[in-house]
């Protein structure tokens, strides 16, 4: 038990160290959120009428945006994995006295820590948008954050542990993330959408994330736009129940869990 | 007392056999050395002796500790420098040590000062703070063996410690190897395909196709050739063997068109032999047995032949993945 929370801890530092070394890597992670949200906020903002009252289209994509941020900086972060077999240091952890899933929770932890300094990062724009945020908000919004980034973390390194280059991860990994970003709520309400892809959007766990991401955010008006349009037009719901914000990150929890078993699994298994 | 205990260890991959049935046993303060070529099975089983490969059959202990069983165990005691650097570039030297030092556990008191002690034992103490991106060659092989030694291990691993490094710095290594047995009596195995190089070591195993074929010291394994080692070449080799075989009473071997055969006091018998020769010879030399002249006695081919061949195998393979 010693030998994973020691070994958890120091890949995650390591995750880190090597985070902040890389000036470019760390430099481009932040930036390429926002161009995204600056993109969809000047190109779509005057085409696409407020979706509820006070609620414009860059206030409904901007929690999706943070929730996208963290998503895409978890499930990549399964790279240094491949990166470090690739360059012989997975042999460096892999003889150390460290248990394998003490391993998978490091990089699990590093990866977390990375996607949440990134998700805080992108909480600085809030005034641009429009949004209020209360401390009560920013300590909800940093919960659902490492909810969501342990979660799909676990989905990196679980395609990481069996990929044997680079250049294959990142293919796989764009095939995955651009249905988990598309079909997710982040640019859309789900359920104002062709069946098929709200079938689609409910089985994929990320829908869950920008839910709970975008309840917190954009908390009151919301409600309040709710009680005009109805309970279910920018929500999600899941067998005619709507979900709540726990109920939201309980779903993806419990997705990560399964996630992250399967990852230890496949990494221990590998000799 | 045996530091490491092999018996019978086997590892195939599907039908391949890796390493078939290999027993041998290295004391305190040795330095066992692994002599064959490329894909004779060296890695293959340090890898089962360091706990990243799982054997297929038989047993291996290191420092008391089962290598299949008691596998945390058997991870403190070792240390190891692989074949392929194992650094993270990217990280100074002084991060590389401290993650290793981390993941070790040793105590925060001892840390610091025993990263400067390695760091001064490999020359490298002025470069503490230099990212490995610019290292040379062997400069990461020295940071590797000083990485290799900072949890104290009882056994170091050395897997083709001077493997793609220039002379001048494969003597160095050496020196450091040398130096470590005698201040720290350290128990070191270490594999090479370099016949110089097994020389250094206490006792060598030689090992091909997945088999000890011999295991004794360099001296003993030279001697065992019975003498000097002489070189031939005649204008018909095949009627040179022969007058060879039934007037002197030898066994030659033809091997690259060269005639050798081993002889007690070559020199005195080298005259001897040439005044009394009727087949015209070309050429004539001798020399002290190595253990190139071993490994040829025992397996019928030079040990550069085989790698030769595994070149050949790897261009193909090369090709063949271009071509894909």
């Amino acid at each position: 038990m010693a030998d994973v929370i020691r070994g958890t801890w120091v890949i995650a530092y390591r995750e880190l160290l090597r985070f902040f070394s890389e000036h470019t890597r760390t430099f481009s992670s932040f930036f390429m959120p926002l161009i995204f949200l600056a993109i969809f906020g000047a190109g779509f903002q005057n085409l696409i009428p407020n979706l509820a009252p006070g609620i414009d289209f860059l206030k409904f994509v901007y929690p999706g945006i943070i929730a996208m941020t963290v998503l895409q900086s978890s499930i990549f972060s399964g790279i240094s994995i491949v990166w470090d077999r690739e360059f012989g240091f997975l042999k460096e952890i892999l003889v150390a006295p460290l248990g394998r899933s003490g391993i998978v929770l490091g990089k699990v932890v590093g990866a977390a820590a990375v996607a949440l300094m990134q998700g805080i990062i992108m909480l600085l724009l809030a005034p641009i948008i429009g949004v209020a945020l209360t401390p009560m908000i920013v300590g909800e919004l940093i919960g659902i954050i490492i909810v969501i980034a342990v979660s799909l973390s676990g989905l990196g390194v679980l395609i990481a542990s069996r990929m044997r280059s680079q250049q294959g991860f990142q293919v796989v990994i764009q095939v995955v993330i651009f249905p988990l970003m598309f079909l997710s709520g982040v640019f859309f309400p789900v359920n104002n959408v062709p069946t098929w892809m709200a079938v689609i959007a409910k089985i994929n766990p990320v829908t869950y994330g920008v839910d709970a991401t975008r309840k917190i955010v954009l908390g009151e008006e919301l409600s309040a736009a709710s009680g005009i349009m109805g309970n279910t037009a920018l929500g999600v719901t899941l067998f005619g129940h709507t979900m709540t914000i726990v109920e939201d990150a309980a779903l993806v929890l419990f997705i990560g869990a399964i996630l992250l078993t399967l990852a230890i699994w496949s990494f221990s298994r590998q000799e | 007392m045996n530091v490491i205990e092999v018996k019978e260890l086997s590892r195939n991959y599907g039908k391949l056999v890796a390493v078939d049935r290999v027993s041998f046993q290295v004391m305190q303060g040795e330095i066992f050395g692994f002599l064959g070529p490329n894909g004779a099975g060296k890695t293959t089983t340090i890898n089962m002796l360091c706990t990243l490969l799982k054997p297929t059959g038989g047993e291996a202990t290191i420092c008391g500790f089962n290598v299949l069983t008691e596998r945390k165990q058997v991870r403190r005691c070792i240390g190891l420098v692989f074949q392929d650097s194992a650094l993270d570039e990217y990280l100074t030297a002084e991060q590389n040590l401290r993650f290793h030092a981390y993941a070790y556990n040793i105590p925060k008191e001892t840390r610091e000062e025993r990263i400067t002690e390695v760091l001064g034992l490999v020359n490298l103490s002025d470069r503490r703070r230099s990212r490995v991106r610019t290292f040379s060659g062997g400069m990461r092989r020295r940071l590797e063996i000083a990485r290799g030694l900072l949890h104290r291990p009882r056994v170091l691993f050395l897997d083709e410690p001077t493997i793609g490094l220039d002379p001048q710095t494969r003597r160095t290594i050496w020196d450091f190897v040398l130096q470590l047995r005698r201040q720290q009596n350290l128990t070191i195995f270490l594999t090479t395909h370099y016949m110089d190089e097994a020389e250094y070591c206490d006792r060598i195993s030689v090992i091909d196709s997945g088999h000890i074929i011999a295991l004794d010291t360099p001296e003993k394994l030279k001697d065992s050739l019975g003498g000097d080692v002489v070189t031939l070449v005649a204008e018909d080799n095949n009627s040179a063997v022969q007058e060879l075989r039934e007037r002197f009473n030898l066994s030659p071997e033809i091997q690259d068109g060269h005639i050798t055969f081993s002889i007690p006091q070559g020199e005195i018998f080298l005259p001897r032999l040439i005044k009394n020769f009727t087949s015209p010879l070309t050429s004539v030399g001798i020399h002290r047995p190595t253990l190139d002249d071993v490994f040829l006695k025992l397996t019928g081919r030079a040990i550069r032949d085989t790698e030769a061949g595994e070149k050949e195998q790897l261009k193909e393979m090369m090709q063949w993945r271009r071509g894909r």
